[in-house]
């Protein structure tokens, strides 16, 4: 598998992702600067976290319309995976590849902390290591993670299985309690409607190796090696 | 041409920045204050003459970048 990583002014987990990537992939993904206009092919593009050009207007709406995007886009449109993490998860929103919008959190506050968050199916290049229904942990870091759409678009992505993760308790219980920041229906990621873009906001990089206290997330890239390989 | 977009979240979006400037204006004392929302405003000027093609260029720019219209409404005004 080829992968390239997305670097914005602002950025702070490219290096993460690549340093995930790297123990998945067992070689270096491109790292690609946002004023390119074109790269190698690759099997997957990743956006990182951060707060890319200072989260100015609305966050990842200036990355949106950054020049590497319409590359990103286009390639998202001939099915190309995307994984959008976090800002990368409000870039994907902002850019019209995912639905739904990251709000403030609910109670006004960065949340930093370990969350669980339920793999809601199996069957899709990102999740297809986990279990359905698995509980896993992974870090939120974030002030605008709170999704929302309209009552429409919500019923669109439970009637096509668009909704990749969702915060729960330990046991996998989805509860008002395990709702870090007030997203409607405990949604912490989704997909687009063939499964091949997914945004979420915990960041599964941060946990991807026991020595750093976790490997939860790692799956999601083992899972993406293993599928597009 | 100046122009000056307003930019508000739709009615039904719910506004926990507006609600804790409500709580706020109440602590200070002033009563009465219900349905705080809060919003933005982009002021700029404009090289364009014509009123009609400047209300649409910013109408263009409003739906492409200015507003994220899943949850924002906005409002033009333009001053020769």
């Amino acid at each position: 598998m080829k992968a390239a990583v997305i670097v914005f002014p602002g950025s702070n987990c490219d290096r993460d992702v690549q340093v995930a990537l790297r123990q998945s992939m067992g070689r270096e993904p491109l790292m690609v600067w946002h004023k390119e206009t074109d790269f190698d092919p690759v099997d997957l593009i990743v956006l990182p976290g951060g707060f890319s050009y200072g989260d100015y207007l609305r966050c990842g709406a200036m990355a949106a319309n950054s020049p590497v995007m319409k590359e990103v886009v286009a390639r998202a449109d001939k099915g190309v995976a995307v994984l959008g993490i976090c800002n990368g998860f409000q870039m994907l929103t902002e850019a019209g590849l995912l639905p739904g919008v990251l709000m403030r959190n609910a109670d006004l506050k960065f949340v930093c902390r370990d969350v669980t968050v339920r793999v809601e199916s199996s069957q899709s290049l990102f999740t297809h290591k986990y279990e359905q229904g698995q509980p896993i942990r992974i870090p939120v870091a974030h002030h605008d993670g709170n999704y929302f759409t309209d009552e429409a678009g919500l019923q669109r992505l439970e009637d096509r299985g668009q909704i990749a993760f969702r915060y729960c308790d330990a046991e996998g219980a989805v509860t008002a309690e395990a709702n870090p920041n007030g997203s409607q229906r405990n949604i912490a990621g989704v997909y687009n409607e063939t499964k091949t873009v997914l945004g979420l906001m915990p960041h599964p990089e941060r946990l991807a190796d026991p020595k750093l206290g976790g490997s939860d997330g790692r799956g999601v890239f083992d899972g993406l090696v293993e599928a597009l390989a | 041409m100046k122009a000056r977009v307003h930019v508000t979240l739709k009615t039904g979006v719910l506004d926990p920045q507006g609600k804790a400037i409500e709580q706020a204006l109440a602590a200070l004392g002033f009563g009465g204050v219900d349905n705080v929302r809060q919003g933005k405003v982009i002021e700029f000027s404009l090289q364009e003459s014509d009123r009609a093609k400047a209300q649409a260029d910013v109408e263009a720019m409003c739906e492409k970048l200015l507003a994220n219209t899943v949850i924002e409404n906005y409002a033009i005004e333009l001053d020769a």
